[in-house]
């Protein structure tokens, strides 16, 4: 019974999760929001004191139900675990094993040293929670997108506006990398042995595994009654009961209940500890996990690695930016002799580069680099609610996966303030339409060399049409001829940063305005 | 609804002609009189009649099918391999053999339809029928270099993409739009005229007109030219719409006809559906049109009207679909003339459509391409099927509001891809000396943005 209300509980919390990363309407986040701000290290950096102490009572007094419940990475090792234990002969694939104390304590130190460091990319790849946001950012919400794009073919053929379709594409490849490496690293450890990740790795397993121990209800071995069929032991993915000695290591059960389904002599109960005294023995030796888990450490620093060579092969190509060429639609081949304007046809439009930012630029309501910096916990869940494809995880070593800004492909929006509504660690702070219009998360950078009136010499005044505070003028391009085509000014003081400009400006594949980010966010 | 469909392909594959699909060698179906094959054609209105259609003479002699073939929309397959979208020429061979076996003669090209491309393949499945008895007409379309060599050679390309040696119907293309001072520069000054003229005489031109959009003060002076000229004919834009209410700095198409007519000229109708604005109308005056004749479709009202004035030679029609083509062939073969009290009731239609506030756009692409990638008429297109369907709200305490929003917004993304929608427009204005229908381009798409910026934002 217990392991069926369980096992139904962390069905629909893992399922309402995972779509809160595949729902790109802002539906789910409506209703679910919450339970990305209960998972335990966003709350923690959020200083949802409410949220950490009603996790840790959870844990003191049911064990580490988290683990089973709450964690999304957590039931997904569960699921994994789940389909390997389908196969024939291994139903009853575990058996005891120490735990190897030295690691995770070792990682957990190591983590909270990084914590406060603030060295992000590391503590990023440790957070849990974060960890399968990645991955089911980057490898379920393409698939999910495409399926709600061919729904939306039909649709579109129904005359129906039930469905529209969205872009698929790669936000960045380091952390697409980094997130098919996590979750081929944790899939294989569980298909293998269960919760291994969990129990020496997991920075936060480790720290409820230390409110575990003293949980007031845990399963219970009734020595009078255990026959030693090792039954238990051998259905426990956390490889904590040690069947010899009749103890179990609460520091690493999860409380899945699946051993007291299982225990044929009536010898396993959930109950009240403290009638009784049950002590868990720490034990010492180091086992494959070790290995399993270096093996996860080296695989991660290689991605890095990989990434930052791509960056430096992008740097090279953007530093050879094309001349604008003529987009008019040629004419046909053998009828070149005749000079003339064709009617039809679409000019090609080439894609927009990215301009290299002195500063990066984070959303409104992060309040700067440096709060954003030591929240953010880089589980992509804004990336996922962005409409308008600003938000991507960064690809710089410093800050790794977090998110930053870049307008290649819509901007910041006046009407939306998505990414602030979704964020569980307070890296974004919650703000409103008005508070928006007044933040000012960096100011636009004019390169008139690029502008259009300048180099076609056409009226343009796109970046001051589209201009949400009116923070562009135009002037004439020649000082001396009033009359002559405009180019665009900046009242830094008003502009916001919002990127409709750079979005919208026709120079291509470099915008002639972009904006620079601020270090810290002001209001105007 | 089979026009919407054609925009929505246009729209999607990103429309850029790279070439002409070789047409097949199956056995052709050209003056096959009775083309089973066809078999839409049956059913509750019967067969599409081959020998019915209305003929008219010119003062020349010649039996002109009051249809006449516009060639300006060809109907266009994706050809990846090639870069882009090429003409499905057996699509259009199995048109051409269709309509002349059905009694259509007149076809209507220019050099610069098609993106450049509709004379060669107008000229690949004409030849496959006697030159005799089809009637050609094409147009000195310089637009953008107007000097002596290059009309001349403009010219002399028709000729040769024809596949033809002379051509029936010559027109100078599109008067009127730049005023006067254009059409002295492109036929006057540099001796075009007179050249076409010489040519006229020596048979290789059997017509000489000109098309005609634009300020009426250009009519008439060009119009007055007809002592010394003679005008054999003229091309005007004519429709139940137009006839009273021309949009813009146009003309009304009742005065235009009214000087042929003193003169003798005889009219060759162009537009006379508006681009496809005058069969697919709002829901209300579909059902006013088809309450008095249930079995007619809505396009067959405007091709009546625009048949109806004795002086006109022929109606042109873009028919990219064999649906189209059929229906119009039903509606001349004979044409019905319109009764007095069906004039009127047109006329009380036509202000009944003034009141949605669409624009005169006729999907003609002439502005096109915009070098700034912007796809203009895709724009419009879609701005007027919400007009006509209703999902225009006017304010967030319409009734419909939310879900004309979502109409509105989600049918742009589908109808123009994002980086070709009206916040892209710069509004250098280099499309507005090409629209035919004098709309401010620039103009409605900034006003559009605006519309389209009100929806997202929730300030409408």
């Amino acid at each position: 019974m217990l392991r069926k209300i369980r096992l139904t509980l962390a069905i629909v919390c893992f399922a309402l999760i995972t779509l809160l990363f595949l729902d790109f309407t802002g539906t789910i986040h409506a209703w679910f929001g919450w339970l990305a701000k209960i998972q335990f290290l966003p709350s923690l950096l959020a200083l949802n004191v409410g949220v950490v102490i009603a996790l840790l009572l959870l844990t003191l007094v049911l064990g580490r139900v988290y683990c089973s419940v709450i964690c999304p990475l957590g039931v997904f090792q569960d699921v994994i675990s789940w389909i390997s234990g389908k196969r024939k002969k291994k139903k009853m694939r575990f058996s005891y094993s120490p735990a190897v104390t030295w690691l995770r304590y070792g990682v957990f130190v190591l983590f909270v040293v990084l914590l406060v460091a603030g060295v992000h990319a590391a503590v990023a790849l440790l957070a849990p929670y974060s960890a399968y946001g990645r991955i089911a950012n980057n490898l379920f919400a393409p698939l999910y997108q495409w399926g709600n794009n061919l729904l939306a073919y039909f649709a579109e053929r129904a005359d129906s506006y039930a469905f529209y379709s969205v872009d698929v594409w790669v936000r960045s490849v380091s952390t697409l990398v980094i997130a098919a490496i996590t979750c081929i690293v944790v899939a294989v450890l569980a298909w293998r042995n269960g919760r291994t990740y969990c129990n020496t790795i997991c920075p936060v397993g480790t720290l409820l595994g230390f409110v575990a121990r003293f949980s007031l209800f845990r399963p219970m071995i009734d020595t009078e009654k255990c026959k030693n069929c090792n039954l238990c032991a051998r259905k426990c993915k956390a490889a904590c009961i040690n069947i010899q000695e009749h103890t179990i290591d609460y520091s690493r059960c999860v409380a899945c209940m699946d051993c007291l389904d299982n225990c044929k002599h009536d010898a396993l109960h959930y109950q009240y500890a403290y009638g009784k005294k049950e002590v868990g023995k720490p034990a010492t030796d180091a086992s494959r996990r070790g290995f399993f888990s270096a093996v996860g450490v080296v695989a991660a620093t290689a991605a890095l690695h990989a990434q930052e060579k791509q960056q430096k092969a992008l740097r090279q190509y953007q530093k050879n930016p094309n001349k604008r060429t003529d987009t008019r639609a040629e004419l046909p081949t053998d009828k070149n002799k005749v000079e003339q304007k064709v009617d039809g046809g679409l000019a090609d439009i080439e894609p927009k580069l990215a301009p290299e930012r002195l500063t990066p630029l984070t959303p409104p309501g992060s309040l700067g680099i440096g709060n954003f910096a030591q929240h953010c916990t880089a589980c992509q869940l804004c990336v996922s609610a962005c409409p308008n494809d600003v938000l991507r995880p960064s690809t710089k070593l410093e800050n790794l996966m977090q998110p930053e800004m870049s307008y290649e492909r819509g901007y910041c929006r006046p009407e939306c303030v998505k990414c602030s509504e979704v964020c569980p660690t307070g890296a974004i702070k919650l703000i409103t339409r008005a508070d928006k219009s007044a933040i000012q998360i960096g100011h636009a950078v004019t390169i008139h060399k690029n502008c259009i009136p300048v180099t076609d010499g056409v009226e343009c005044g796109n970046c001051e049409r589209h201009c949400p505070t009116k923070a562009i003028k135009m002037i004439p391009v020649d000082k001396n001829n009033p009359n002559s085509v405009k180019k665009p000014i900046v009242n830094e003081e008003k502009c916001i940063g919002c990127g409709a400009c750079e979005n919208l400006c026709p120079a291509r594949p470099y915008s002639a305005i972009y904006v620079e980010g601020h270090e810290r966010h002001r209001e105007v | 609804m089979e026009i919407q469909d054609k925009h929505n392909i246009n729209r999607r594959d990103f429309l850029k002609i790279v070439g002409i699909s070789t047409a097949s060698a199956a056995p052709l179906l050209s003056g096959c009189s009775s083309d089973k094959t066809d078999g839409v054609a049956a059913g509750p209105l019967g067969e599409v009649p081959t020998d019915k259609m209305t003929y008219r003479t010119s003062p020349k002699g010649e039996k002109i099918s009051l249809l006449g073939y516009g060639c300006m929309r060809w109907p266009t397959i994706p050809a990846p391999e090639k870069g882009g979208n090429i003409i499905d020429q057996d699509a259009v061979n199995r048109l051409v053999d269709y309509a002349i076996a059905h009694g259509v003669n007149y076809f209507d090209t220019s050099p610069v339809y098609v993106q450049g491309w509709s004379e060669k393949s107008t000229g690949i499945a004409l030849k496959r029928h006697p030159r005799e008895k089809l009637i050609i007409a094409t147009k000195l379309s310089n637009f953008q270099n107007w000097t002596r060599e290059n009309s001349i050679a403009m010219y002399k390309q028709s000729l040769k993409d024809l596949q033809t040696d002379y051509i029936d119907y010559y027109l100078l293309h599109s008067i009127g739009n730049g005023g006067i001072e254009t059409f002295r520069a492109r036929y006057i000054d540099n001796g075009m005229l007179d050249f076409l003229i010489e040519e006229r005489k020596a048979g290789r031109i059997r017509n000489l007109g000109f098309s005609f959009h634009g300020t009426v003060d250009v009519f008439d002076e060009v119009l007055a030219m007809h002592d010394h000229v003679h005008w054999d004919f003229v091309q005007i834009q004519l429709n139940y719409v137009d006839w009273r209410h021309a949009s813009g700095r146009n003309v009304n198409a009742e005065y235009l006809y009214a000087e042929l007519e003193k003169r003798s000229i005889p009219a060759i109708i162009m537009e006379p559906l508006l681009g496809g604005r005058l069969s697919n109308v709002p829901e209300h005056i579909m059902m006013r049109l088809k309450e008095r004749t249930p079995q007619s479709s809505v396009a067959s009202w405007a091709f009546r009207f625009a048949g109806s004035p004795e002086k006109v030679l022929t109606v042109l029609s873009g028919m990219t679909y064999m649906e189209h083509l059929q229906d119009n062939i039903r509606t001349y073969s004979p044409l019905v003339p319109l009764s007095d009290e069906e004039k009127d009731f047109l006329e009380e239609t036509a202000q009944l459509m003034l009141k949605y506030p669409t624009v005169p756009c006729n999907d003609c692409k002439y502005c096109m391409p915009c070098p700034y990638g912007i796809d203009i008429p895709a724009i419009l297109l879609h701005y007027n099927k919400c007009v006509n369907e209703g999902n225009l709200p006017k304010s967030q305490q319409d009734e419909n509001y939310k879900e004309a929003r979502r109409a509105y917004l989600v049918g742009y993304d589908r109808s123009v891809p994002k980086l070709r929608q009206a916040s892209h427009c710069i509004g250098c204005g280099q499309c507005n000396s090409h629209c035919p229908q004098s709309i401010d381009i620039p103009k409605e798409l900034h006003r559009i943005d605006q519309f389209v910026e009100q929806l997202k934002q929730g300030t409408l």
